[in-house]
């Protein structure tokens, strides 16, 4: 393997680069032995605890649990982000729009507003959702959710657009598109299939983001993990804590692999004629910041 | 509006608990995930694994669910830290430093390969190569992402306000609750301090990344 930092190596690099590799494997596997260490001093890995999800204690069914965890918990996640997502994207295609508009007394306060929502904690606008405007819990979230993220993906979007040869909106304009036409039938489609990724794995933040609603009192998976833990007890923490952050990997995985294979297809197609989008994905980072 | 001027103290100790949170995690995150960088472009094969499972495992968990190991989960496991600002900044370092690693990987990889080739062609050595070649161009590629991840790490701080430390989101939820009548004030007043970080940090990443683009 060959790399920036690095030639093939020859036989004597390669020994050692196998000596290292154990040394290195010895220390992962120094930190594991820990942990299981301070774990089992705990009774972590005492079967007992992980009944708690085959036969759990207090007259509670198995079915109960994961009734709770996975329906009523990951079900109110997965809604909240879902319609959060709809929401945030079509209003994002609008502000988007609205931000590169021609007038500037609409661009200006557009392109405010954006700069505005974007600077602030999610957490924050929900808690204003709920406490200032008055809306139902789960709405609240949802504002949130769509105020903070439409402005990312308004830029996303914008940053696609941005990123087109200008010989597209020229042509165009030359066959006589007018400036509406050219916007959402020329320049937006080519511009949300260059930026698929980058909102893919906004999608995944918005996703993570519904966890915020635990703060503000949404029963979603982590509140119904905290309701659990309350009701069997706080010795059973760390095994709830294990299911819930494994749900939360898993589905977040699912949708960033889709988000790596889209960059992929993106990528190969783009090498035909058009350069690629503007390093759209690099580590996580877009042409508009950080999904983090 | 005379609830915010009152409570100006109030906010002072929120933003300055706010700024200390982003700094010290911003350290630590900086840091560990140079290291865990350093281990995702390193040779040997361990290393790298063990980089790629912390970034992947990190950037596919919610902040919130980091906050409750580190706040609920580690008493269990025998951790109880006095307070809830050291476990906070734990939980921010440990979730910022997966994005820190990311933005330095990609960082030096995005040097072109002929660079670190035809460094060693002249028979530069290894730490020649990388610190005289290598780093120096990557250190342009990643500053503007840093900035952009510490930007972010600012507002993902008020996470720590959900999990009992005083900062600016913390003390805009009590105030809110002391003042029921003057909520949109008491949280307009959050926000601006919050803006009052983010958009000049935004408009200073924007500066930088125009200032270090050059031509590849």
């Amino acid at each position: 393997m060959s790399s920036i930092l690095y030639d093939a190596p020859g036989p004597r690099t390669r020994r050692r680069t196998t000596i290292y590799s154990i040394l290195g494997a010895l220390f992962v596997l120094g930190l594991l032995y820990l942990a299981y260490r301070q774990l089992d001093s705990r009774d972590q890995w005492d079967p007992e605890r992980w009944q708690v999800f085959t036969d759990p204690p207090l007259g509670q069914s198995a079915n109960d649990v994961w009734t709770s965890l996975l329906i009523d918990g990951l079900g109110a996640t997965l809604r909240a982000a879902g319609i959060g997502a709809v929401f945030a994207l079509a209003i994002g295609v609008l502000l988007a729009v609205l931000r590169m508009s021609g007038t500037r007394w609409v661009r200006w306060p557009v392109t405010t507003v954006i700069e505005f929502f974007r600077g602030l904690p999610v957490v924050l606008l929900m808690f204003f959702g709920v406490i200032a405007i008055g809306l139902p819990i789960f709405w609240g979230v949802v504002f949130g959710l769509v105020i903070y993220n439409s402005a990312i993906f308004a830029e996303i979007l914008r940053a696609g657009i941005v990123s087109l040869p200008k010989g597209q909106s020229e042509a165009s304009y030359a066959i006589g598109l007018s400036r509406w036409q050219t916007l959402f039938t020329v320049l937006l489609p080519q511009a949300v299939r260059r930026m698929l990724p980058s909102l893919v794995s906004q999608l995944v933040v918005l996703l993570k983001d519904t966890s915020l609603g635990f703060i503000i009192g949404y029963a979603e998976l982590l509140r119904r993990i905290q309701l659990n833990t309350q009701f069997f007890g706080q010795k059973y923490w760390f095994q709830f804590f294990v299911v819930g952050a494994a749900i939360y990997i898993t589905v977040n995985f699912t949708l960033s692999r889709v988000a790596v294979y889209l960059e992929r297809r993106g990528t190969k197609k783009a090498a035909g004629g058009v350069a690629k989008a503007d390093d759209a994905a690099i580590g996580g980072t877009t042409a508009t910041g950080v999904s983090m | 509006m005379d609830t915010v001027i009152d409570e100006l103290p109030l906010y002072w100790d929120g933003f300055t608990t706010t700024l200390a949170l982003t700094l010290l995690s911003a350290v630590i995150a900086l840091v560990v995930g140079t290291i865990l960088g350093a281990f995702r472009v390193s040779p040997v094969p361990t290393l790298r694994w063990f980089g790629t499972v912390y970034v992947e495992i990190v950037r596919n968990t919610p902040l919130t669910l980091v906050f409750i190991f580190f706040v609920f989960v580690a008493p269990q496991l025998g951790w109880t830290p006095s307070g809830f600002f050291a476990p906070a900044v734990v939980a921010l370092s440990v979730y910022t430093a997966a994005f820190v690693c990311e933005a330095v990987r990609s960082g030096i990889n995005s040097v072109g390969l002929g660079q670190a080739e035809a460094s060693r062609a002249i028979g530069l050595t290894f730490p020649q190569t990388l610190q005289l070649i290598v780093l120096p161009q990557a250190f342009r590629t990643v500053i503007p992402p840093l900035i952009n991840i510490f930007i972010a790490l600012t507002k993902n701080s008020s996470v720590a306000g959900g999990f009992f430390v005083a900062e600016l989101f913390g003390v805009g939820k009590q105030l809110a609750n002391a003042h029921p009548t003057d909520v949109i004030a008491v949280l307009l007043g959050v926000a601006a301090c919050y803006l009052v970080i983010t958009i000049p940090a935004g408009i200073f990443a924007g500066y930088v990344e125009r200032k270090v683009a050059f031509a590849r």
